[in-house]
Order: C-alpha cells, then structure tokens, then sequence
C-alpha cells in the first residue's frame, strides 16, 4: 500500500456494437483477483451498487456451474440475479447475467484477467447484449434512477 | 422523460440515424446533402431526421430556405453522461474491491480448493 499508483476505470461503448468494455487495473496480483472475483466470501463485500446487501444463493465457481444471488437495497428492495459460469480459468472468467425482472435480457460477460508488472493485475471485462437499444438503456439506467419508473429497475443491471 | 429517453434510446438505435447524426456532429446540413451517400430515397432519410427530431436530437431551421438541420448538441451530450455515470458506478464497484484485496492474505481460498 505505499504510494499507490491512481487505478481508474475506463468505460468503452463501441457505436456500432451492443457492447460495454470495463477496464481497471489493480495493485494485486492475478491469483489474488481471481479469487476476490470468485470466493463467495469475498464476492458480496464488493459486489453491487452502492448500499445494497448482496446475498449469495447458489454460487457454484466451475466451468458449467451456475449463480444465484439477490440484491437488497437501503429501502429493503429485494431483486434477484442469475446465470452460468461458461468458463473459469485462471486468466478468463466467461459468465452470462440476468436480472430477473427482465429475464428476456441476457448479457454475456467476459473478464479477462492480466498479469502486469510489480505484481499488479488488469482486469477488462467485455459485456455483450442483444441490440445497441438494450446496451444503451444499461447505460443510461444510472442516469434515469429516480426520474423514470420504468427504468428504475433496470439500474440493477448495473 | 420516459418517452424522450425511449425516443433517444429508439433513435439511436438505428445505424442510419447513428451516422446521420455523427455527420451533423461536424455541421449542419440539408435533407439532400445528408441523403447523398445513402442508398435511399430522400424520403427515407426526411423519416430517419423525423424520428431524430422527435427525440429532440436535431432540429430544422424555419426561416432559411435551405432548412439545414443541426444537432441537438445538448441532448446528445446526455450520451457522455450516461456512460459518465456508468463508469463512476463500476469505479465504487472497483473501489470497494480494491480494500477487499489489500485485506486479503496469499493462502489459497479452502472453498475453491481444486477448481480450475
């Protein structure tokens, strides 16, 4: 922890692709990441927007395995998630997502996990939705919180 | 708000209209000079401008003959905020996983044990 280098997060939305691509280095070795990625232990302590309870309810880390969990919000909201680990490997986790109240949409989320120098990780992870009007509503679904009902819900995509 | 977000959602969602309105990021222009490089009719590109217009993403001036049509700069600026705030969303996501792995120690996760 001494003299942290600023690790920020990039956002790319590719005009032409229902895409978003995250980017975030860490100052933690791959291994490490991988498991704060995976441990069920440590998912819920990071997981999910601001103020939210995160509850693990099946949670099976193998290629082929499954999750579930659900998200309780301050005012005691209550959404699920779930969806399949297609593959774990130690430098790729490949999963669906789906939240539950709009269970037609699914999101295929690759997190690539790179190995940098001094011990350090760079994280990308690539979803992947059905159309750019479903990829753009993910993106404004922060925006729209509070101001349209319909939305409002879609923020837990996020 | 909700019909204008469907509308600006529903209008971008269309590659013609995406290009049309990137060529008017550069400048205003006329129904003709916008048809130009499509393979369409002049009246298919009026109906692309109508929905973009709808949304509040381009306008048409009233007076001048050639009635260009400009970019709604302002509602299209919402795209930058939206992705804005969508990263500063993940970046607490990061933030909160970031104390999580200066608190972790090296032994290997029990629960995973074997996997992968």
């Amino acid at each position: 922890m001494t003299a942290s280098t600023k690790n920020t997060t990039t956002v790319e939305a590719d005009p032409n692709l229902p895409t978003i691509k995250l980017v975030r280095e860490f100052d933690a070795p791959r291994e490490r990441v991988h498991r704060a990625w995976t441990d069920p232990e440590l998912v819920p302590r990071w997981l999910g927007p601001h103020g939210t309870t995160i509850e693990l309810l099946t949670w099976d880390t193998r290629t082929g395995g499954s999750y579930r969990y659900s998200a309780t919000d301050c005012d005691g909201n209550k959404v699920y998630f779930f969806g399949s680990f297609h593959e774990i490997r130690a430098d790729r986790l490949v999963q669906t997502f789906t939240f539950e109240g709009y269970p037609d949409g699914v999101s295929l989320d690759t997190l690539t996990l790179e190995e940098l120098d001094g011990g350090r990780t760079r994280a990308t992870i690539l979803s992947l939705v059905e159309n750019l009007q479903t990829r753009d509503m993910i993106l404004a679904s922060g925006m729209a919180k509070g101001v349209t009902e319909g939305y409002e819900k879609l923020d837990q995509l996020l | 708000m909700t019909d204008q977000l469907s509308r600006v959602f529903a209008a971008l969602a269309d590659p013609t209209r995406r290009d049309i309105v990137a060529r008017l990021s550069a400048g205003d222009a006329t129904v003709n000079e916008l048809a130009a490089p499509y393979d369409v009719s002049v009246q298919a590109v009026s109906k692309h401008l109508k929905v973009l217009s709808d949304a509040g993403l381009v306008s048409r001036s009233k007076d001048a003959q050639r009635r260009p049509c400009h970019l709604e700069a302002e509602v299209f600026d919402l795209m930058t905020k939206w992705i804005e705030r969508y990263r500063r969303q993940a970046e607490e996501r990061f933030s909160r996983l970031d104390a999580v792995l200066a608190a972790m120690d090296d032994k290997p996760n029990r629960a995973q044990g074997a996997a992968s």
